[in-house]
């Protein structure tokens, strides 16, 4: 007997609205199907009414914890579309950033891991363990989140001389911290039998789905953006990308925790570095916006964050679009779900480290015939009258 | 008058329900403390839990379209009653061991199913497709832990030659306590673990897990009836290992110095428990029943041999 299960669109495993239709028989999954478009805020549209300058801090809102990697990818759509280049100080302060917002997000996924296999410690630990990147940004930035440091052309704020013994302080206390987490994770027997082996997706498979970031490299998909097109200063030091075969929840967690390494390791060259470079010199101006398109693309800690701005030689950008991450990985689901229990699926979905307000910008309802049933408009009208309904029920 | 009133007293009072219920929400105080420490957390007032209970009872129960009215209400307390009975049971025997009736441990693990079976009961009328899912976990772990903790705690019938819990705690009065046999350590254990998962609490806690079934057969619960459901949970977090105690460990005594011992006892089974539940993710229902099945009753089976044979 097939029966349906939902997970969301408001479930405890879910920390943003998400809609997973599971048909389950007994406790197997035999079908699942993912609906989006809960969380719509229509930033796309938006974003053609923001000056150039104004747009980077419009896309940093896209997402809390990729905002870094999303202006990142719009300013270097835009230092495309210019054709400037950027300060060599601007482009280690960016990759410190970068790799800092990397670390925390891996560690966060890393504790929401832990508590979605009821492993509540791991949970706390771990975000314990995080936190000192927070106060770091805090001091570095200015914010704990939505840090405003990147500005088309280079980086709206220094990172002084004298914050650098900080950042160095902060990552010689998380890299034993970090190791620990390895050595806990791949020696703890339970933890095992609860991640080995769990919705294994084949090097077919992500390579078919067109999945990117950690998700492709647990798999064996050699793929990273900082290598493969470089950007910020990602070519003048030296890191590895971690490849992972197996391709099941326990290699994703791996491939995340050995990253957080490489983070550390380019962190603190970039700090060397900014150390003998001068103070002053983050940015170069663009005078003009020319007409024409731009693309950037940005490793986030998800994957891939791809960011394409059209301009006619205005002020206000004409179309910008936006890729997230999680919108490539979700389609895996059906390859690495299906055939696995319920208690399963959770940590599966789980594993590729979703994001949904990246994913969820836009919403569109069509017929069957392909024929566009609502627009925004409609939407916005549709959503009064609901409004008005309820007042009513509620007689007032 | 005062004849028929005694037994009231006993099953309502102390050492039933209010004594049980206060004792099981300190305990879960305590579960909730430690875990606190644990986790690097602060942990809630001692009185956090009794607030829980009391505003529950204050809110409106809802009971869902199209499910089993009877069943759904009738569930919390049919697990409030086994509870109840079993702990007045076992506190009337460790009070006075004279006092049992033949059988008495059959009816004890009987009535310690009681719970879990509300709980299915519960999950199975409310009409939701997590609840149902839970009881069907529910139903599937009680299978998993029954076979090895019955072969346990039978292990100390066979060493004491008697099924009345007043004379295994005679047994234990006269000769010392059980653990010092190689066999009831073995047979303690297994109780132990098998503790673990007539709690539901880490890593056996499959069927509320509340990642993949928001809070399985509690889901469609509210107010009053939800209120006892935890009561509950609160109160066998105070029998089972009581039960464990009397069966294994020299029974609860209060007499003089005695009471400090007996509450140590208890205290260190409860912080094993929370250890325990803090050390370790949630099992898989398969993963865990083939450990039940597998490696729990080859070792309480392995227990009894050794107690057959006389160690």
């Amino acid at each position: 007997m097939k029966t349906i299960i939902p997970i969301g669109p408001y479930h405890p495993l879910l920390e943003e609205p998400e809609f997973f239709k599971l048909v389950v028989e007994g406790e197997t999954v035999v079908d699942m199907d993912i609906r989006i478009g809960w969380n719509h805020r229509g930033i796309e549209k938006l974003a053609e009414t923001k000056t150039f300058d104004q747009l980077v801090f419009l896309v940093e809102r896209i997402c809390g914890i990729c905002s870094t990697s999303h202006p990142i990818a719009d300013v270097l759509a835009q230092e495309d579309l210019a054709g400037v280049e950027v300060p060599e100080r601007a482009q280690y302060i960016r990759s410190i950033v970068a790799e800092l917002e990397r670390l925390h997000s891996h560690l966060l996924w890393l504790g929401l891991a832990g508590h979605f296999i009821g492993y509540n410690t791991v949970f706390m630990w771990v975000w314990k363990y995080r936190e000192p990147l927070l106060d770091l940004f805090e001091l570095i930035t200015g914010n704990r989140n939505d840090y405003a440091m990147l500005r088309p052309g280079g980086v709206r704020r220094d990172i002084y001389k004298k914050d650098l013994p900080a950042i160095r302080k902060v990552m010689d206390e998380l890299e034993p911290a970090n190791e620990m987490l390895t050595k806990a994770i791949l020696d703890d027997p339970v933890l095992n039998a609860r991640l080995k082996g769990v919705g294994v997706l084949s090097k077919e498979d992500a390579i078919r789905y067109c999945v990117v970031g950690p998700t492709a490299r647990a798999s064996g998909v050699d793929i990273d953006v900082r290598r493969d097109e470089p950007y910020a200063a990602y070519d003048k030091v030296e890191w590895k990308v971690i490849v992972q075969e197996d391709g099941d929840v326990l290699a994703k967690a791996v491939v995340r925790l050995l990253e957080n390494f490489e983070s550390i390791k380019i962190i603190r060259q970039c700090v060397d570095r900014l150390e003998e470079l001068p103070e002053g010199n983050i940015w170069n101006p663009i005078p003009e916006m020319p007409p024409g398109e731009g693309i950037g693309h940005e490793e986030a800690p998800r994957g891939e964050c791809f960011h394409y701005i059209r301009s006619d030689g205005g002020n206000y950008p004409v179309r910008v679009k936006v890729r997230a991450p999680t919108f490539s990985n979700l389609p895996s689901f059906k390859a690495s779900c299906l055939g696995e229990t319920v208690s399963d699926v959770a940590l599966i979905t789980a594993g590729i480290d979703p994001c949904y307000c990246c994913t969820e910008r836009m919403a569109a309802v069509y017929d069957g015939s392909n024929r566009r049933l609502y627009d925004w408009q409609d939407l916005v009208r549709l959503s009064q009258e609901k409004t008005e309904k309820i007042r009513k029920e509620l007689g007032r | 008058m005062e004849f028929s009133l005694k037994p009231l007293l006993y099953f309502l009072v102390f050492p039933g329900f209010a004594f049980t219920a206060i004792v099981g929400l300190l305990s879960s105080w305590v579960d909730r403390k430690v875990s606190a420490k644990v986790q690097w957390r602060v942990g809630p007032p001692w009185y956090q839990n009794f607030a829980d209970i009391i505003k529950l009872l204050h809110k409106e129960i809802i009971v869902p379209q199209g499910s089993g009215f009877t069943g759904f209400l009738f569930a919390p307390l049919l697990g409030l009653a086994g509870a109840t009975l079993v702990s007045t049971i076992i506190w009337v025997i460790n009070l006075n061991p004279d006092s049992g009736f033949v059988g008495d441990l059959i009816v004890v693990l009987y009535l310690l199913a009681f719970p879990s079976l509300g709980v299915i009961i519960g999950g199975s009328a409310s009409r939701n497709p997590l609840g149902g899912l839970g009881a069907s976990r529910e139903m599937k772990l009680i299978l998993a832990y029954e076979l090895p903790f019955i072969i346990a705690v039978f292990t100390a019938v066979l060493k004491v030659g008697s099924i009345l819990l007043g004379d295994i705690i005679g047994y234990q009065q006269v000769s010392g306590i059980m653990l010092r046999h190689p066999s009831c350590i073995i047979a303690f254990l297994v109780a132990l673990i098998c503790a673990q998962a007539k709690l539901t609490l880490v890593p056996f806690d499959i069927p509320e897990a509340e990642q993949e079934l928001i809070a399985g057969p509690f889901t469609e619960y509210s107010g009053a009836p939800l209120a006892i459901f935890k009561l509950t949970r609160a109160m066998m977090l105070f029998i089972l290992p009581v039960f464990l105690i009397t069966l294994f460990w020299g029974g609860m005594n209060f007499h003089g110095w005695q009471i400090l011992a007996s509450c140590l006892k208890y205290l260190a089974i409860l912080v094993f428990i929370i250890l325990v539940k803090n050390t370790n993710p949630r099992l898989r229902i398969d993963q865990a029943m083939k450990f039940m099945w597998g490696p729990m009753t080859i070792l309480a089976i392995g227990g009894m041999i050794l107690a057959v044979v006389g160690l």
